[in-house]
Order: C-alpha cells, then sequence, then structure tokens
C-alpha cells in the first residue's frame, strides 16, 4: 500500500475528508466510551450542549478561541511560505509580558492610549522573538524549526522569572494573597479590554474582533499585495523566487516577523481580554501556541477558516472542562480531543495523496540513462 | 596495451541477449545483445540518454528486462532485486555514493552484510579484512576513518571495498571519474587495470572518450538504446567512436546562411568562474561574446558547466571570479535582479519548479519578473485586473492550449508551459536572451514553435546564448557554436562550418 500526491483535489473531497475524519473520531470515541461505561449518544450531546448552547457556554468557547485565532494565524501565515514556526507560544508568551509591561508603565493613562499601547507592544515583542530564529534562518540557513521550538522554553522561563523568581515591576509585591503565592501584578482598569455583548449572555472578546480583523489583513496581504506575490512564490520554488531576483532573505524576515507579531498580539490579548495580570500558569498550561498549529494545518493555512477552526477547537476544549467531573474523569476528555484531533488531521492526507494498493513500476526510472 | 589479457578462449562474465526495456513514452534499451568477458574492462559509451545506465542497472537486478535475457557466468538468471545481483557477484558503484555519513569505512562496508549474523560484530576482524583488501588493489583508505571525514574519491575506494567485500566478480561503475580530480581518475584506472588482472569483471560507464580509450579492453557503443557497436580498445580510434557516439549520418536542417550582419557586443563573459552545487569549480575562466542578431549555440554533454554558465551570467549564481557585461556594463555580480533589470531574459533548462512556480497560476507566473513595475502594482498592491489580461494576451499570442490565466503552471504540458516562460522573456524587449534546453521533451510541433521564436527574437535583434545538448538544434539555429567540456570552452566554430564529428569529439574531451 502506498500513497501518491494528487494532480488535483476534487472539491467534494475537500468536504467529504474533514466531515468523514470526524464521524471516524466519533465512532472510535464511542468504543472508548463505551468501554469506560459512559453513554456515547448522551456524551457526545453534552459535548455540544457545553461547547455551544448552554448558559454562557458560547461565550466561554470564543474566550478559548481567541488565543487560537492569533496562534492560528501565526502559524498560518509562516506555513504558506514554508517557514516552519513552532514558535507561537514563546512569542505569545514575550507579547503578554510586553503588553503587561507597558499597561502597568502606562498607569493612569486612558483605555485608548492603554489598549493601542498593548497591541503595538505585544505585536512588537512577538516579532523581534520571531524575527531571531528569522534572522538564524535567513543568514545561516539554521533549520527555524529547531531554534522556534527552543527559544519556546527560553520564554517560558523567562516569563516564570519574571514572577517567581525576582522583584520584577510585574510581580505583585503588596496584595495579602501574594505573600503565600507569588503572582502578577494586577493591570490598571484602564487595561481591560472592552467586550462586546451580544443579546443576553453572548460576551465577545475584543481580542476576538482584532483576530477577525487581522484574518483580513492577512487574507489581503497575501492574496492582493507584491509581498503575498513573493510570499507565495517563494513558498512555492525558492529556486523559482531567486530566478524571478526576489530577495528571499528580506521575506524571510518579514514573514517570520508578521507570525510573531500574531502570536504576540495573542498574548497582548490574554492581558487585556482575560487575566488582567501576567499569569505564568495560566499562560502556559493550555499550549495555545501548539494548538495553534493544528488550528491551521487544519485550516490548510487559509486566514479565515483558521477563525472558523479556532471556534470549533475552542468548543471541543471548552466543552471538555464542563464535561469532566466525578463520573467523567478529565482524562476521557483528553483521550476524546485527542482522538478527534487525530483523526481530522490523518484525514487531511488523504486531500492531497490517494492511496493505491499493489506495487507499480518505479515511475522515476523513465528519466534515467 | 596487449599485454593486458593472455587470451585463449574468453569466458563470458555477462551476456545479455535481446534486452528490451520501455518507461513510458520511451524505450530505455532497444533489443541489446552484449557480451562481457570475464576479467576485462569493458566500457560502456554513449551521449546521455543512449541506456547506459538503464542497461546497467537491469544486470545489477534493479529494473527487469521487458524483453530478452541475461546470463552470468554462462548461467541464465532472473534478478529480482540488487541483493540478489549481489550474492551472483555483480556490484555496482553508483554515481551518487550510497554511504552513511557518520559511520567508519569498515562499519559502512558492513552494513547490509547479512553473512555476518552476529549482534556485536567483530569489528578489529572487520578492519584487518577491510585493510587487507584495500592494499591488495592499492585502495588506499583507513578502515577506522569516518566518511565525512573522507575526499570524494577516498569515498569512491570505498564503494569498491564494499562490492569487493561482498565478494563481486563484475562491477560496475557508473560515470565513476564524474566527480574525481583527474589524479584521483588516474589512480582509479590503475585500481581497475589491477582488479581486471585479479580475474574481476569491469563494466565502466562512461560518455568521456579519453578515459575510455586510456582504462578500457572492449568499447560498446551505445545510442538511442541500441548497441551501434562493439569493438577492441586497440582498433578503436576517438574520431571514430565519436562519430558512433553522435551518430547523425543525417545532416538535417542547416541553419540558412544569413543575411544581415550581427550588430554590436550585447553579452560578454570576462574570464567567468564559478562552483557548481557541490562547491567545486564548475566554470572555469570561461570567456565569451555574443552580438545583436546572432544566436551562439553552446554545445556539450551535460554536466560540464552549461547550467553554471547560464546561472552565472543571468546572476543566480554568484561567480567566484570574473565579469560579465551587457551592452559594455558590467551588472552586478550574483544579482538576478540587476540582469533583469538590464534586459537580459533567461529561459532556464529547469522549467517547472525555476522557469515557473508549478502551483501558481499561469497569470502569476506571467508576471513572475514584472510584477514590480508600475504596470503590473501600485503601491504595495498588485492590479491582478492587468495581470490576468497580459496573461490572457500571451495565450492568444503564443497559441497556449490551456483553460483559462487562472489555471497552475503544472497542468500545462512540456510545450506550453515552454511558450509561456518564452512569452514572459520576450515581453520586456530582451537586449540578450541566455537560453538552456529550449526543446528538451517538447513534441515535433513545440519544437518547430520554440525554433522559429528563437529565430524571430534573433531577427528582431536579441543576442541568444543558446545551452543545448542536442546537436542538430544548434546547427539548426546557431551563427556559432561553443562547445565546452569540463567547465571550459574548448573550441568555437562557426555555424555553417560546423563538423557534427568534430563537435563530438570536442564534446567526449578528445581535443585536437
Amino acid at each position: 500500500m502506498r500513497l501518491e500526491r494528487r494532480a488535483s483535489t476534487p472539491r467534494w473531497l475537500q468536504v467529504a475528508v474533514p466531515l468523514g475524519s470526524v464521524a471516524i473520531a466519533f465512532v472510535v470515541s464511542a468504543v472508548v466510551l463505551l468501554v469506560t461505561g459512559h453513554n456515547p449518544l448522551h456524551t457526545y450531546r453534552r459535548l455540544f450542549e457545553a461547547a455551544f448552547t448552554d448558559p454562557g457556554a458560547l461565550s466561554s468557547t470564543l474566550t478559548a478561541a481567541t488565543p487560537l485565532c492569533f496562534t492560528g494565524l501565526a502559524a498560518a501565515v509562516a506555513f504558506r511560505v514554508g517557514l516552519f514556526n513552532i514558535g507561537a507560544e514563546g512569542q505569545l508568551y514575550m507579547g503578554a509580558i510586553a503588553a503587561a509591561g507597558v499597561a502597568l508603565a502606562l498607569a493612569g493613562q486612558g483605555a485608548v492610549v492603554q489598549i493601542a499601547a498593548m497591541i503595538i507592544a505585544g505585536a512588537v515583542a512577538g516579532a523581534a522573538w520571531a524575527l531571531i530564529p528569522g534572522f538564524l534562518r535567513a543568514f545561516a540557513s539554521t533549520n527555524e524549526i529547531i531554534t522556534s521550538l527552543m527559544l519556546n522554553y527560553v520564554a517560558a522561563l523567562f516569563l516564570n522569572y519574571l514572577i517567581f523568581d525576582t522583584l520584577s515591576p510585574w510581580r505583585d509585591t503588596s496584595s495579602p494573597g501574594a505573600e503565600q503565592f507569588p503572582q502578577g501584578r494586577t493591570l490598571p482598569d484602564a487595561a481591560a479590554w472592552p467586550t462586546l455583548s451580544l443579546g443576553t449572555d453572548l460576551l465577545i472578546p475584543f481580542g476576538l474582533l482584532v483576530a477577525v480583523v487581522l484574518a483580513g489583513g492577512v487574507t489581503v496581504l497575501y492574496r492582493r499585495t507584491r509581498f503575498g506575490f513573493e510570499a507565495a512564490v517563494i513558498g512555492d520554488s525558492p529556486r523559482a523566487a531567486r530566478y524571478a531576483g526576489m530577495r528571499t532573505r528580506r521575506n524571510i524576515l518579514l514573514v517570520m516577523g508578521l507570525s510573531g507579531l500574531l502570536a504576540g498580539v495573542g498574548g497582548a490579548s490574554q492581558d487585556g481580554d482575560f487575566r488582567h495580570l501576567l499569569d505564568p500558569r495560566g499562560l502556559a498550561q493550555p499550549g495555545y501556541g501548539y494548538t495553534g498549529i493544528v488550528v491551521a494545518a487544519l485550516a490548510r493555512y487559509n486566514p479565515f477558516a483558521v477563525v472558523v477552526v479556532a471556534f470549533l477547537i475552542g468548543g471541543l476544549s471548552n466543552a471538555g472542562y464542563a464535561l469532566q467531573g466525578a463520573d467523567f474523569p478529565a482524562g476521557l476528555v483528553g483521550v476524546m480531543q485527542g482522538i478527534i484531533l487525530f483523526c481530522a488531521l490523518g484525514g487531511e492526507v488523504l486531500v492531497r495523496y490517494r492511496v493505491r494498493v499493489g506495487r507499480s513500476a518505479p515511475v522515476e526510472a523513465a528519466h534515467a540513462t | 596495451m596487449s599485454d593486458r589479457r593472455s587470451v585463449t578462449a574468453p569466458v563470458a562474465a555477462v551476456t545479455l541477449r535481446g534486452v528490451t526495456k520501455r518507461f513510458p513514452g520511451v524505450i530505455a534499451n532497444a533489443g541489446v545483445d552484449l557480451e562481457i568477458h570475464a576479467g576485462e574492462v569493458h566500457a560502456l559509451l554513449g551521449e546521455n540518454g543512449a541506456g547506459k545506465s538503464t542497461l546497467s542497472n537491469i544486470v545489477t537486478g534493479l529494473y527487469r528486462p521487458d524483453e530478452g535475457s541475461l546470463e552470468l557466468h554462462g548461467e541464465p538468471v532472473v534478478l529480482r532485486s540488487p541483493r540478489d545481483a549481489l550474492a551472483r557477484g555483480v556490484g555496482m558503484v553508483h554515481q551518487h555514493f550510497r554511504l552513511v555519513q557518520p559511520f567508519t569505512v569498515a562499519e559502512n562496508i558492513a552494513l547490509g552484510d547479512q553473512r555476518d549474523r552476529r549482534l556485536v560484530p567483530d569489528r578489529a576482524a572487520l578492519e584487518r579484512s577491510v585493510a587487507a583488501l584495500a592494499e591488495q588493489y592499492g585502495l588506499a583508505v583507513d578502515p577506522r576513518a569516518r566518511i565525512w571525514q573522507l575526499s570524494v574519491g577516498e569515498q569512491q575506494r570505498v564503494e569498491i571495498l564494499k562490492a569487493l567485500y561482498r565478494d563481486a566478480r563484475v562491477l560496475i561503475l557508473d560515470e565513476p571519474t564524474a566527480v574525481l580530480t583527474p589524479q584521483e581518475a588516474r589512480g582509479l584506472f590503475e585500481t581497475l587495470r589491477a582488479m581486471a588482472a585479479h580475474g574481476r569483471t569491469i563494466v565502466f560507464i562512461s560518455h568521456k572518450l579519453h578515459e575510455v580509450l586510456a582504462v578500457s579492453d572492449r568499447i560498446t557503443v551505445l545510442r538511442g538504446g541500441r548497441v551501434v557497436a562493439t569493438l577492441p580498445t586497440e582498433t578503436a580510434a576517438p574520431e571514430g567512436l565519436a562519430a558512433l557516439m553522435v551518430g547523425r549520418e543525417v545532416e538535417t536542417g542547416r541553419r540558412p546562411e544569413r543575411t544581415s550582419a550581427p550588430g554590436q557586443v550585447v553579452l560578454e563573459a570576462r574570464e567567468l568562474c564559478a562552483d557548481g552545487d557541490r562547491g567545486l569549480p564548475a566554470l572555469r575562466s570561461v570567456s565569451l561574446e555574443v552580438r545583436a542578431g546572432e544566436i551562439v549555440g553552446v554545445a556539450g554533454v551535460a554536466g560540464n558547466g552549461q547550467r553554471e554558465l547560464a546561472e552565472a551570467i543571468t546572476g543566480i549564481r554568484p561567480p567566484t571570479a570574473g565579469s560579465v557585461l551587457v551592452d559594455g556594463r558590467e551588472l552586478r555580480a550574483g544579482d538576478p535582479r540587476d540582469a533583469i533589470a538590464r534586459r537580459v531574459a533567461h529561459v532556464p533548462e529547469d522549467r517547472l519548479g525555476t522557469g515557473v512556480a508549478p502551483s501558481l497560476s499561469i497569470a502569476d507566473n506571467t508576471v513572475l519578473k514584472s510584477y514590480r513595475g508600475p504596470d503590473m502594482s501600485a503601491g504595495p498592491f498588485l492590479r491582478r485586473a492587468r495581470i490576468v489580461r497580459r496573461a490572457t494576451e500571451l495565450i492568444a499570442q503564443y497559441g497556449v492550449h490551456a483553460p483559462g490565466p487562472e489555471t497552475p503552471a503544472r497542468d500545462l504540458s512540456g510545450g506550453n508551459l515552454q511558450k509561456v516562460v518564452i512569452g514572459r522573456e520576450f515581453a520586456g524587449e530582451p537586449r540578450v536572451l541566455v537560453v538552456a534546453a529550449p526543446t528538451r521533451g517538447l513534441d515535433v510541433g513545440a519544437i518547430e514553435t520554440v525554433h522559429a521564436l528563437l529565430r524571430g527574437a534573433a531577427a528582431r535583434g536579441v543576442g541568444i546564448l543558446m545551452i543545448s545538448e542536442d546537436l542538430d538544434e544548434i546547427l539548426a539555429l546557431a551563427d556559432r557554436v561553443l562547445v565546452m567540456y569540463e567547465g571550459a570552452i574548448v573550441g568555437e566554430r562557426s555555424g555553417a562550418g560546423a563538423d557534427v564529428e568534430e563537435l563530438g569529439m570536442l564534446m567526449a574531451g578528445g581535443a585536437r
């Protein structure tokens, strides 16, 4: 049995494969649920309700989806160009650190100034962090997968250091709780990002709106501009790009910078939308950066699809929290999420490759002398 | 040379009878009859695509023939895999080595050897036997050295030792000198003679005349997948071999005498040097001139620096020395954008992948070089409507068969793709056109179209440097012919006065 690259992908397959993958995931999960003594249909209904229809569920799903939009976009813009920035995680931390830093430094300023400064600081810090592997890739041909991944750990340690190991301006040293356990200093009220209320209990975080605007910006950038054209050529064939006189190094830097920028704004959104202090545990525990890669892959690097997929994955993880309880262990939730993601990503292979059973002649030999 | 073998009746080590091998759209070998004697060095000589490698891949079990039979040491065999062939004493030294870089020489030699099935091999004994084998054949190499520490020549010795260690009675070497310096090549020839003297059979594949004449006992010339002749080396003359190899008895369409005299020099290369992808010098001090309205053909067997020449002129490959001048002014070295701005058009050898970005549409590829200009962009934004219009015009003007401008380039046939590339390159009214393998893989109709386009461009005053392995093409189009061999220009003839056999000689390194 072998995999063969498809010359072209029929349109129906692009719809059928994801649906089929999810169906298979539910069948496989059903087996696990039955074995562990749970009713699959009942569980799925609860899953759906907890993600989308319970009171407040949709708002929680949007909360979970917002950071995934940013990190998903970060991965998508880089992966499209063949640059594998695995560092959205660390770039998000750096963005959060910088945004919290300026929010604390600008205490007393109005909300507009605060929010704008936080977004800019997060963007700059994320971009700067991503430019480290960007420069190494462009000028030393270093593998950006390794360097961007390694920098995630550096960023995580720096984040912990600021709160746990030093009396930094980010650390809360005055409130009574901080004596027992170190925590970040609460940001000024003006640094809290607004929420858009729709109906009774649907709250849309400001960061999500920012992410949607950025998704639109990325779409225009990649479809309509010279930069996007160069990025597309470089992603498709670096040799053709060189032949056409494109500045490949400059483009690598720009793409890595853009990727880090998106993740960094995601970090600022974490501070401003949700946490209102620099929260190392809270930022690190969900693994937004890594999940963002999955989001980008499922969205096939399409910016608007990233938003949709982030919403679905956000719902899945949000429902996971709601499902787990005395009769439903957290591990089982993780197993179900894992099966769904595994099937969805595995199914992607079928979109680009076809399965051929049996041996056939080595076709590449046709060009041998 | 006659003291090489004390021949009584030669014993056949390898016999091929009527071997035919087809690949989709190509017949690689057609009814090949070949007998290789035990203990001789037998050369397989032919141009690229003559079927040499396919033939050796059949003997080493990589391919199975569609028709015909194979005998090893007089015994009919059906080989299912290279391991099968090795078990019957046929070993192969590939052009691209199959060695594990971090492993030692001895480890590489033992790798995959099924005879020693112990979990922990006796390293010392292995190293001793490798050293002994190396000494026997003068293959100086340290069994304990790691592959990455070795020169290319030493790595090749390891490949040979690998085959000898498995007790290969027949050893096939595919273009073994391609990666060697002349000194290393001479050392290899001595080794091969020594192995033949020990009764081993050597099949030496090459397209270089002097090597074949220097090392072999007998020569088989292949052309177009068929055996043209087998003859003893003593009786072979370089001219005759070149004629057999190139074999153009039919004189095809010569270029009609030109009517206008060529204009001033538009392209000049001065002592241009460049390294190949492996970092070795591939272009050795090449100087040439192309005048407006002139087609200069560059003939040569592939891999003799032609690609590096085209890339150095167009700025894709930074030269290590020398300069390129267009209209008398020097180009910025290693900057394709400068060459484009100075209207140096380039139709590259590798159309799909260099000439176009394969996944992108015809429209995108139409503006691959011109998207930066004010016609096609406004501020940071592309003018999509104009781009699509330009592509639609190109499709109509050059008769590209495609569903539309949004069709991905990779969905086009070779001929239509070449029309897109040529159409794009002609769009900027070029001064100079560097074109490589312009008709490779195209069908007859498309070849005529491309030739007509090139002639038309020359008539409009474009100076054309045309690199091609196809002598017929060069003779059909070129006003002057340069021959490249091992990175240097080894001869120049006028298009009208060029003699096929003489060009063939020059191409094979049989210098005057």
